[in-house]
């Protein structure tokens, strides 16, 4: 039993990983006011790029980067259209996802060897494999947790930086206010544009390091739709979370969670449909925003930040 | 005094500044003297507010020069303000309401330390509270505080930001008499220290006390520049809106009919879950102006809400001519003749994404002729809105204008002329002088009697007292959600109404039950 659940917890970690990055990216960029919807797009193209690259160069990093650099560049697009153009980021974010995706499945059938008809699919290359820690691994259970690839231990260390980043230093606090009241952090001598450009950025490429770590650790190579919609699940997830950074991980546990159950469920052949599995999550985000608003009524503030996916202009009322 | 032939701190030449459709300063200058206060006056629109956020850095102006301390320079956001030492109260408060009271006072500041020191910063806070005898708790959140609470806030920002120059902008517009006095005494303390101040505000008692020099704006344009010494509220009334003021209207006898408004042991519970209402006891008549007087807070705006349909009643009974109209919608209310001018004009008044006639027809458009068969006539609306805007003298560039980019007094305007013109029986007035300018103030007192000469009853909510007296025709007192006695207006005095307002009882405090 404990092996099984040793084995459920591993899995749910490695399915989380992806989970984790993509969400607490998005946190940041939110916390600024910028709603990015183009979160599948960038997760699938960041996978796409760093399993090319590790295909033919063998570098791990350089994928990582490669796929950092799509990151900076999709959210670089989002973030001009948004802040600068002052469009609306609901369509900027979804047109975004709808060319991430389907660039992505274009550089899947191009990038390929003349052999493979230049294909990715079906492909094999280096990956992130697990790192067992010597002593800390054979721990019961919690071994689990010491027996991961790279990115999950550095996952690990994002976590609680995001989290004190964002609520112990002033480069945070100035990120809040600019997302809850621009026209305050304006006249306070925060640059609110300047803010907007650079937590869009810095989420960005943590979203595409999500990407990544699919096609170099969980499910290493490339197939269409690796991403399995983790891109719109984030956007529930950081509801989930309250836009706190160190609640992402409950979140993508338990979405990873519900991956891992799944996975061990099909394999042991039971007649609970998978469809059901896959409601899961979604449930739970619909019942964490129940629980949300009526919080709210007893005057606690854990909502979206105010100003969440609106532009702003100095001199503009 | 000895006359020294002193050289401005500041100086600001020429500035101009024209927004779409206005033009808000036209040649403008102005200098302030080292450790004085310089009053800003003029008529809602005048250009002061947008001549002082030229000034701190979040207008550019088209043209003009700013000199600080003899040497020009170029204040191109609030940031370059900052650094020069200017710091502004803006009209409208700048706070992010979900943060506490240290965090909003270390809002982008460069010499904080990267790793926020809070216990740091909380001790600097109390030390300036202290020493300007300034309550506040460093780790109080915005969105608990009443305006009192954090106006303070805003002065508390200035003197950590270590401004030379501070800038008020209607500081007081929404304190009470009390709080008002509180902050100007805070300002003069401050200014005996060395530091500048360039004071806006409608209230002549608070120019005549607080400032040396007076400079007065006309349709963006300088038109007087004085020291106070040498002039008077009436002359200064007169400079602003070019005639003369009376800042106590005159009114005829009052001809009662019919009761339109009751109220019967009326309770209600405030947001925190505490009795706000407690036994509440009136009735208005019809051709009959009831005041309310008491410190904010005591219960008026439950009292507006409830008989408006936004607040439960949990005990008593709400009666409008003749209906009960007990916890109804707010809709059935409107139905009922029932008009409401908001203390919050900004959240409850209008909509700023909406034009002004939109605004103005946002009562009305439900029946014909500005609907029919449920749709909307546009062309009516505009008509109305034009005559409306000129009847109640709202300075906007058309009807079509966003009523966000109007100025603040004529959005109280804007929803005076919607209330005033949609209302049919009962009229609900909260503070509707606020922010208003002294021509302005006068005719809304005027528009008020008007509505009571038509035969409507109106209940008037106010912290001013000289407006009370001069308009009711009988006060009720409230004190901590009791109505503590009612007057007469015309006999009330100021006194013993003051005693009331602190809890004393009718019998207690000298005054005659009517
Ligand atoms: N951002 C803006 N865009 C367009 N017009 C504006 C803007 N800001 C101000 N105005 C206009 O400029 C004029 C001057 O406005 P301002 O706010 O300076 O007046 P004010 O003297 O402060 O009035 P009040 O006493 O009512 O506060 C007004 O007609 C206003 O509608
Ligand atoms: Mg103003």
């Amino acid at each position: 039993m404990i092996v099984l659940l040793t084995s459920i917890l591993a899995i749910t970690l490695r399915a989380g990983t992806s989970l984790i990055y993509a969400t607490i990216g998005e946190i940041y960029t939110e916390r600024s006011g910028v709603l990015n919807l183009g979160l599948e797009g960038m997760m699938l193209v960041g996978a796409v790029s760093s399993f090319a690259t590790v295909y033919y160069t063998g570098s791990l990093s350089l994928a990582v980067f490669v796929a950092m650099l799509t990151g900076v560049l999709l959210s670089s697009i989002h973030a001009f259209l948004s802040i600068t153009m002052r469009a609306n980021q609901v369509v900027s974010g979804l047109s975004i996802t709808l060319f991430g995706t389907g660039f992505a499945s274009f550089l899947g059938q191009r990038l390929g060897p003349e052999s493979n008809g230049r294909y990715l699919i079906g492909l094999i290359g280096e990956k992130f494999t697990p790192i067992a820690i010597p002593g800390l691994s054979k721990i019961p259970l919690l071994g689990a947790l010491f027996n991961q690839d790279l990115l999950t231990y550095i996952v690990y260390l994002i976590i609680p930086i995001a989290w004190f980043y964002m609520f112990k230093t002033k480069n945070g606090l100035n990120l809040r206010a600019v997302g809850e009241n621009p026209q305050t952090a304006d006249a306070m001598g925060i640059d609110v544009l300047k803010t907007r450009y650079l937590y869009t950025i810095i989420g960005g490429t943590l979203v595409a390091i999500g990407g990544a770590h699919l096609s170099l650790a969980y499910a290493p190579g490339w197939s269409e739709n690796i991403t399995g919609g983790r891109g719109w699940i984030v956007i529930a997830l950081v509801i989930f979370s309250m836009w706190n950074p160190s609640r992402a991980i409950w979140g993508a546990l338990l979405f990873g969670g519900i991956n891992a159950v799944q996975f061990r469920l099909q394999a042991s052949g039971t007649n609970i449909p998978a469809s059901f599995l896959n409601m899961l999550p979604y449930l739970a985000t619909i019942i964490a925003l129940v629980v949300m608003t009526w919080l709210e009524n007893f005057g606690k503030k854990v909502g979206a930040p105010a100003a969440l996916a609106t532009p702003y202009m100095r001199g503009e009322k | 005094m000895e006359e020294k032939q002193a050289v401005p701190i500041l100086e600001m030449k020429n500035i101009t500044k024209q927004f779409p459709g206005v033009l808000a300063n036209e040649n403008v200058d102005l200098e302030l003297f080292h450790g004085e206060v310089l009053a800003l006056l003029g008529e809602n629109g005048a250009g002061k507010s947008t001549l002082m956020n030229i000034l701190s850095g979040l207008v550019r102006p088209d043209s003009g020069d700013i000199i600080l301390n003899g040497k020009k320079v170029d204040i191109s956001s609030p940031k370059d303000a900052m650094h020069l030492g200017i710091g502004m109260v803006h009209q409208n408060f700048k706070l992010v309401s979900t943060m506490t009271v240290a965090e909003n006072v270390i809002l982008g500041l460069d010499n904080e330390k990267f790793i926020l020191d809070m216990k740091e910063v909380r001790k600097k806070i109390s030390g300036i509270s202290d020493h300007y005898n300034l309550k506040v708790d460093p780790d109080s959140y915005i969105w608990q505080m009443s305006v009192g609470e954090q106006q303070r806030v805003e002065i508390l920002k200035l003197i950590y930001r270590g401004a030379e120059i501070l800038i008020l902008d209607e500081p007081t517009a929404v304190l009470t008499p009390q709080e008002s006095n509180e902050l100007n005494g805070i300002v003069k303390k401050m200014t005996a220290e060395g530091k500048s101040a360039i004071f806006i505000t409608h209230k002549m008692d608070e120019v005549m006390e607080f400032s040396d020099w007076v400079r007065v704006l006309q349709k963006g344009k300088l038109v007087s520049v004085t020291r106070t010494g040498d002039t008077n509220p009436k002359e200064l009334a007169n400079l602003m809106v070019g005639r003369d003021i009376l800042f106590r209207v005159e009114k005829k006898k009052s001809n009662p009919g019919k009761v339109i408004l009751e109220l019967d042991k009326v309770f209600a519970l405030n947001t925190k879950g505490v009795d706000a209402l407690k036994k509440v006891t009136f009735s208005i008549r019809a051709g009959e102006i009831l005041g309310i007087a008491g410190v904010a807070g005591n219960g008026q705006r439950e009292l507006t809400e409830v008989i408006t349909g936004l607040h439960k009643i949990t005990s008593g009974k709400l009666v409008v001519e003749g209906k009960e109209m007990t916890n109804k919608a707010p809709l059935d209310l409107i139905r009922a003749g029932v008009s409401h001018i908001p203390s919050d004009r900004v959240a409850m008044g209008v909509v700023g994404d909406m034009s002004v006639a939109s605004n103005l027809a946002m009562k009305e458009y439900r029946r014909a002729p500005l609907t029919k068969y449920g749709i909307l006539h546009p062309k009516r609306i505009f008509n109305m809105a034009k005559g409306m805007i000129e009847l109640f003298m709202i300075a906007t560039p058309s009807p079509l204008t966003n009523v966000k980019f109007l100025s603040g007094g004529n959005i109280q305007k804007t929803i005076l002329a919607r209330e005033i013109g949609a209302c049919r029986g009962l009229l609900i007035a909260a503070y509707p002088a606020r922010g208003l300018d002294v021509g302005a103030t006068e005719s809304v007192r005027k528009d008020i009697i008007a509505e009571r000469d038509n035969g409507k009853a109106v209940l008037l909510v106010s912290e001013d007292l000289d407006e009370l007296i001069s308009v009711s025709d009988k006060i009720a007192v409230m004190s901590e959600g009791k109505v503590m006695g009612i007057v007469d207006a015309e006999t009330a005095d100021i006194e013993s109404l003051g005693l009331m307002m602190a809890g004393v009882s009718l019998e207690q405090s000298g005054e005659k039950e009517v």
